[in-house]
């Protein structure tokens, strides 16, 4: 047992920091660190930069541009992306549909959508949601019905996030109607400048547009654009929800939050003292940070298990991950708000785009508090995480 | 970066899990318990003969030249099995004072009667005051013909009543306060002037009350610098606190797997409890727990090899709070899922709570720690 990283993943990781460090647009960097939105172009900008590295889709297998690396070089790849800060690469396309085409798609989908993945040419959505069925996803009526050489669709997605960006949709449709529940759906995907696609945002409670409602009415989609099997997408939905488990601790993002709250409340004063001094605080923010070393170590020990016994099976102890995870996001956006705390008040009706430059930094401490309420939500909620827990590990 | 055991550490886990499995169940430790002292001398030479007692200890002292992830190991099962034989305070605490800071007459006095099973130690260190703050020593070590007289009172000292020696802390000069000044002694625990009350503790285990009054040992009962032992008492004491946070991981393993088991078999309505989803998120939560729990059990045993003493504390600190907070977690709901059963001392999972609950206040308690955290600027 030895808990501290070798000398080539030390060296790794500086080379990596490294190349974040001199990389990262230092506008990138700065929204990120005030928890502001980026535009698309500064994303796509980024992504770009990245992939031109070779680190674009790191943990593909290596035929389709994958990198190789071990489970702990990824561990440090991700963790040092979050704390330079820099945006993550866009999950839908890297982490979503592209494992599922590699995994299940034919050739022609593989050669056609992979490297538009990897180089952002396609911004992709992920249409899983419906207005009926969240948790309980299987629930889902948007319909896919052949007809010739097409499936015509209808229905209705939610929470359909950066729908307003996006150049194409991976959807799971009822392809049988008359089969059961899970089966009887299909993966297919969705050309979102098709006739007959509108798109609704939602504004969120913070005043942002992150997530939107996509209608199809009647939407024509050509027969190839089915990945796999017919009816047998629930397999490859279950696949791409238990892929990529360990990344959604983002213990570098809750780290990078807990940079900026010393920064901030060692500047803010409270009864002619810094914030930071006041005792409570300092405990309240040490309580944080030490169940987040523990959420560190015990993601280390599911990425050394992986390494161990190879991907491709969920560890349902990856649950723990996303529950403290999410739990110590909120944590830190709740300490943030504390550190400001009257002047959280003022609200920017022009919102937060990217693209809004004289917004003030205190103005996005209210909303990314209010924004994060929603870590214990999507991904499977931690309710359904407690769910997981109970079946998959306590056999309840 | 490897969380896996080696091939030795595994044979040493299956060793002391088998051998625990086959002698050491509740009804077992109940008989155990009974025993002169409060533990089983048959147990302890067993946990000898498989070479347990001689684990941390140097191959030139006798011993296997183990490190801190084997303490964690055999902790672990012993919090499994709620041993009650004095592993901590003979082993752990008496055998890390001696190998920290014994000279070679010290270690070879008493390493090899620890190792062999035929001596327990106990340390001698709280004090009516001294709470959880190990610099407050009002006991005294006077200078006298080449010796030391020692007065002073200590309270609540494990194994003291059975203990052959005792390790007390005592001032030598300097206020009650004070980090310098403090020392650390080898005590006959039958010497003249001792008086050792001993008692039951909550968890089952044995500790004595001990006055020491004008009690006469040689220079050479000091261990260390008895002018500056506070660095070694640290360090000591945070090899001590790593190994109950190893424990408190074993018991509360044990918990919950006794808590799920009883969720599957205890039915009402007509279906086992266990298929009600506010106890099964409740398990979920305890299982969680546990696993940070871990995680700083591990973290804290890596720790204890930290050279730098300021981050060593920090990190073992840290744990400790974490370790405190799910062992009140896991304890207090393993007695609420198994509802009136757990109430009782005719079964097992209620004595898990109370070791566990024994534990967060031994060494300093979740928010001496948090304090301790906190006052070194946090963990990042």
């Amino acid at each position: 047992m030895d808990l501290s990283f070798s000398k080539e993943e030390v060296a790794f990781r500086d080379e990596v920091r490294a190349f974040f460090r001199d990389n990262v647009p230092s506008s990138t960097r700065q929204k990120l660190q005030e928890g502001r939105h980026l535009g698309k172009q500064e994303m796509v900008d980024w992504w770009r930069i990245l992939n031109k590295k070779g680190w674009g889709v790191s943990h593909w297998p290596k035929e389709y541009g994958g990198t190789g690396w071990s489970s702990v070089q990824h561990y440090i790849f991700n963790e040092e992306l979050q704390m330079a800060p820099a945006p993550a690469p866009l999950a839908f396309g890297v982490s979503m549909v592209g494992p599922v085409i590699y995994t299940f798609g034919n050739e022609a989908q593989k050669k056609y959508y992979l490297p538009r993945i990897a180089n952002v040419d396609d911004w992709w959505c992920q249409g899983f949601s419906e207005p009926g069925s969240g948790s309980d996803l299987a629930s889902l009526k948007t319909k896919a019905e052949r007809k010739g050489d097409k499936y015509i669709v209808n229905g209705q997605k939610t929470w359909t996030t950066l729908a307003q960006h996006a150049d194409m949709v991976f959807c799971l449709c009822r392809t049988d109607p008359a089969a059961k529940k899970q089966t009887g759906i299909s993966f297919i995907l969705i050309d979102m400048k098709s006739k007959g696609i509108t798109v609704r945002p939602i504004q969120t409670i913070d005043g942002g547009h992150e997530v939107n409602e996509v209608f199809f009415d009647d939407v024509e989609v050509p027969l190839e654009n089915l990945v796999g099997e017919e009816n047998k997408g629930w397999d490859y939905a279950k696949f791409l929800l238990g892929n990529e488990r360990t990344g959604i601790a983002r213990v570098g993002v809750s780290k990078e939050r807990i940079r900026r709250i010393k920064e901030l409340a060692s500047k803010i004063e409270s009864g002619g003292k810094p914030v930071l001094e006041d005792v409570k605080f300092r405990e309240k923010l040490a309580e944080v940070e030490i169940e987040l070393k523990a959420l560190e170590l015990t993601q280390l020990r599911v990425v050394a298990d992986e390494g161990n016994h190879g991907k491709g099976k969920p560890n349902p102890a990856s649950s723990v991950l996303k529950i403290k995870g999410s739990e110590i996001q909120q944590a830190t956006t709740e300490l943030l708000m504390e550190v400001i705390g009257p002047f959280a008040a003022p609200y920017d009706e022009h919102g937060d785009d990217g693209s809004n430059e004289a917004m003030e930094w205190t103005a996005q401490i209210a909303p990314s508090y209010f924004n994060n309420r929603k870590v214990s939500i999507y991904g499977g909620s931690n309710e359904i995480q407690r769910n997981i827990i109970t079946k998959a590990v306590l056999g309840l | 970066m490897d969380f896996d055991l080696s091939e030795e550490q595994r044979l040493l886990k299956e060793s002391v899990d088998g051998l625990l499995g086959s002698s050491y169940d509740f009804e077992q430790r109940k008989k155990y318990m009974a025993e002169q002292g409060g533990w089983s001398k048959t147990v302890w030479n067993k946990l000898a003969e498989q070479g347990l007692l001689g684990l941390p200890f140097s191959e030139d002292d006798g011993g296997f030249g183990a490190g801190a992830v084997e303490t964690m190991i055999v902790m672990e099962a012993l919090g499994k099995a709620l041993v009650v034989e004095p592993y901590l305070a003979t082993v752990v605490i008496g055998g890390g004072f001696l190998r920290r800071g014994g000279s070679a007459g010290q270690k070879a006095a008493h390493i090899p009667s620890i190792i062999d099973g035929s001596k327990t130690l106990a340390f001698a260190q709280l004090e009516k005051n001294s709470r959880y703050d190990l610099g407050d020593v009002s006991s005294s070590a006077k200078k006298k013909s080449g010796g030391y007289v020692i007065d002073g009172e200590k309270f609540v000292v494990l194994n003291g009543e059975s203990a052959d020696t005792l390790i007390v802390t005592a001032r030598t000069k300097g206020g009650q306060r004070d980090t310098g000044g403090i020392g650390v002694f080898l005590v006959p625990g039958n010497a003249k002037g001792v008086a050792r009350k001993g008692y039951p503790t909550q968890d089952g285990l044995h500790a004595a009350d001990i006055t020491f009054t004008g009690v006469e040992v040689g220079a050479d009962a000091a261990i260390g610098d008895p002018e500056n032992a506070l660095p070694l008492i640290e360090r000591v004491v945070d090899d001590a606190r790593s190994a109950i946070c190893a424990e408190a991981v074993g018991i509360m393993d044990e918990s919950l797997k006794t808590t799920v088991e009883y969720l599957k078999t205890r039915t009402q309505f007509g279906v086992p409890i266990g298929s009600f989803q506010t106890l099964q998120h409740r398990a979920a939560d305890m299982f969680v727990a546990l696993e940070q729990a871990r995680s700083m059990s591990m973290f804290a045993t890596m720790a204890s090899d930290f050279d730098d003493a300021k981050e060593r504390a920090t990190a073992i600190a840290a744990a400790k709070v974490q370790v405190g907070k799910s062992g009140k977690f896991i304890g207090q709901q393993s007695i609420q899922l198994h509802g009136g059963i757990g109430m009782t001392m005719e079964v097992k999972i209620g004595h898990h709570f109370k070791r566990l609950t024994m534990i967060e206040n031994t060494f300093g308690d979740t928010d001496y720690h948090l304090r301790r955290v906190t006052n070194s600027g946090g963990l990042m």
